[in-house]
């Protein structure tokens, strides 16, 4: 069983474990492998690697935005799997490759689960992908040795909750809010209560948390009642604040991580 | 052979399913008991036959066309008159079926999505009847076609949000509206407007519109002494006014079923035949047929018909092709106006755009049957929506 990434999680602590998200693609498909080692440098944990969607659903607007603009610069699976493969030859992180349903059907459920073990792509989430639909991927997932990393979400009851818990591997990814990726978080008490509740339900793997986290304050807040915290819109935004004050954006990038990761 | 689709997981054989962020899965869990109770709720199923009856003016008429049967010289041509139904389409037999839902369900907030407008009217409308808050997301590009629709639905108290993302047209709109969804779940009911998206909308807005099928089977014994006619006829786009018609008549093997799309400026340019051109694939919660490239990213529709520009089609249709069960034909913008105008001319009914595509196959079928057969044809729309549209292409088009 590939526990690369379960390894990756347990040994950040005490610190927490950091998940950094970025769209393949995005600024342009040229700059993703150097952005994937800026975030390394910078001290993420993993690598949350997004294949981009004509119609990501679960997605606010700066990961919408990433997505449309590395399909609008001709990224494409191949290429994605390529960038991992890529990163995998100087690099032991963890690379989890997020996205949804219909581009992977489409590239076949087994090549695509083959193409990501032998591109060292240690796990897979598909937030349109549920556990009621979930066996033909759990089943290519467990043959190619990839973890399948599946979503709880607030509304989720605890007795669903353990199922999906059971039927993960690598990590749950507790999802902070009803909402979408980027969403603001109106009352980070009641977030707290929630992510506390749902850690202390799963009992297979360790328990992570994304959707609107931002700061360093916010990374430290979560990830005291969990395992660690997942970031992505906000990469995005700081990207963008980087481009429009005509920055490095590897750099900035790199900053953006160790503050989240180090507090500095 | 009973039909008896979906199955207990909400599949039509592989098609349907439940493909929704994990956040939604209690909702529909919730829906889909409530809606399991309330089918066989004697008090539910009275006040939604009250409402349809009152206010929605069912049962409509089941008309005899006698100059278009006599124009293609085969069968005898029976037309669904749902364009006779409040709001001036069939889509309010299911709107009005949802929000009677929603109150029993305890919710105050309606979110629905929209292309041409017609779902968002009737939405809108039956919030109105019961002063629910409403919000419609129609595409950017959407509003500015349909302006008066736009008009309709905020005179109706609605806010319309514009969908500004990807294509800015119903496929943007209904991810909008789903992201709402997501954010406002614990007190927000999600008015579908087609057989499409997760388990249980498709299966539940058929059962609303079954009633098309119920009555026609119903009129035609009144009128010609036979419960079925020998072809039903109807346009499909996400496909929830076909589903109302054929529907009952499904396990009846002497019925045959024939289902139009849009091919837009033909199969060779920019379309909307789903099931005809399409592979399988995942969108709004369901697995279907969809208009999509070797990427699995889904591509733009295009029909002059606004209500038929969507790159899916509902599980049930993926299923009943399959199947071949139904028959699915498509046909273009030019012969859905030059439909529309015979229509117009020979029976005094200005059918809507999508309506139009319908009658499009109607010559080539007729004549091929024999004067003691019966055709009927879902007249699901009424076309006053569509002059503007209709004008410029005429226009353009007899320069």
């Amino acid at each position: 069983m590939n526990d690369r990434l379960a390894r990756a999680i347990r040994r950040s602590a005490p610190d927490p474990a950091l998940g950094m998200f970025l769209t393949c693609g995005f600024p342009s498909p040229g700059e993703t492998l150097g952005l994937m080692h800026a975030m390394e440098e910078g001290g993420a944990d993993f690598i949350e690697l997004g294949m981009p969607f004509s119609d990501p659903l679960a997605e606010g607007g700066p990961i919408q935005r990433s997505s449309a603009r590395a399909l609008a610069a001709g990224m494409t699976m191949q290429r994605t799997l390529q960038t991992a493969a890529a990163f995998r030859q100087t690099s032991t992180l963890p690379v989890v490759l997020m996205g949804y349903a219909n581009p992977v059907m489409r590239y076949g459920l087994g090549n695509f689960f083959a193409a990501c073990h032998s591109s060292g792509v240690d796990g897979i989430i598909l937030p349109d992908v549920p556990v009621e639909e979930a066996d033909p991927f759990l089943e290519e997932a467990s043959r190619q040795d990839v973890n399948l990393i599946f979503l709880v979400s607030p509304l989720t009851p605890e007795a669903r909750l353990r199922r999906i818990d059971s039927l993960s591997s690598g990590f749950v990814y507790a999802v902070s809010v009803a909402g979408v990726t980027g969403a603001e978080l109106p009352d980070p008490d009641d977030v707290v209560r929630y992510v506390a509740a749902a850690r202390h339900a799963t009992k297979a793997n360790p328990l992570l948390v994304g959707f609107g986290i931002r700061t360093r304050e916010d990374v430290l807040r979560y990830a005291a009642v969990s395992d660690g915290c997942i970031v992505g819109s906000e990469l995005v935004r700081e990207i963008e604040r980087a481009e429009s004050e005509s920055r490095s954006v590897k750099e900035r990038v790199r900053q953006f991580v160790h503050m989240l990761k180090h507090g500095v | 052979m009973t039909y008896n689709a979906p199955d207990s997981t909400g599949h039509f054989g592989p098609y349907g399913g439940q493909f929704v962020p994990e956040t939604l899965i209690p909702a529909l869990d919730e829906l889909r008991a409530a809606y399991a109770e309330l089918a066989g709720d004697a008090s539910f199923q009275d006040e939604l036959s009250s409402m349809l009856r009152d206010y929605v003016g069912r049962p409509t008429a089941l008309t005899y066309a006698s100059r278009l049967t006599e124009a293609f010289g085969g069968a005898r041509i029976y037309l669904k008159r749902e364009d006779l139904c409040h709001t001036g389409a069939h889509k309010i037999n299911n709107t009005a079926g949802q929000i009677l839902l929603a109150r029993r369900m305890g919710k105050r907030r309606i979110i629905a999505e929209t292309g041409a407008g017609q779902h968002g009217v009737a939405t809108a409308t039956v919030c109105a009847r019961f002063g629910m808050p409403c919000v419609v997301y129609m595409g950017a590009e959407d509003m500015e076609r349909q302006e008066l629709n736009v008009l309709r639905m905020r005179l109706l108290g609605a806010e319309v949000r514009p969908a500004t993302s990807g294509s800015r047209t119903l496929k943007d709109a209904t991810n909008e509206a789903i992201r709402d969804w997501v954010t406002n779940v614990r007190d927000t009911f999600y008015i579908i407007g087609s057989v499409v998206g997760p388990h249980p909308y498709p299966m539940m807005v058929r059962d609303f519109h079954a009633i098309i099928g119920q009555e026609t089977s119903r009129q035609l014994q009144e009128q010609v002494g036979r419960d079925a006619p020998d072809v039903l006829l109807a346009c499909v786009g996400g496909g929830s006014n076909a589903i109302g018609l054929f529907y009952p008549f499904l396990d009846r093997d002497d019925v045959r079923c024939i289902g139009v799309e849009a091919s837009g400026e033909g199969l060779g340019g920019r379309h909307a035949a789903t099931l005809t051109l399409g592979e399988p694939g995942v969108l709004h919660g369901a697995l279907s047929y969809l208009l999509q490239n070797a990427e699995g990213q889904v591509e733009l529709a295009h029909s002059i018909s606004a209500g038929l520009d969507y790159p899916g089609v509902g599980p049930e249709h993926a299923f009943l092709k399959d199947s071949g069960r139904v028959t699915y034909v498509s046909a273009t913008d030019e012969e859905a106006v030059r439909a529309l105008e015979q229509v117009s001319e020979l029976e005094g009914i200005i059918p809507a755009l999508e309506t139009a595509h319908a009658f499009a196959r109607l010559p080539d079928i007729a004549a091929g049957m024999s004067s003691s057969e019966l055709i009927v044809v879902n007249c699901s729309g009424r076309g006053d929506k569509d002059m503007g549209t209709i004008s410029q292409y005429i226009q353009e088009r007899d320069q």
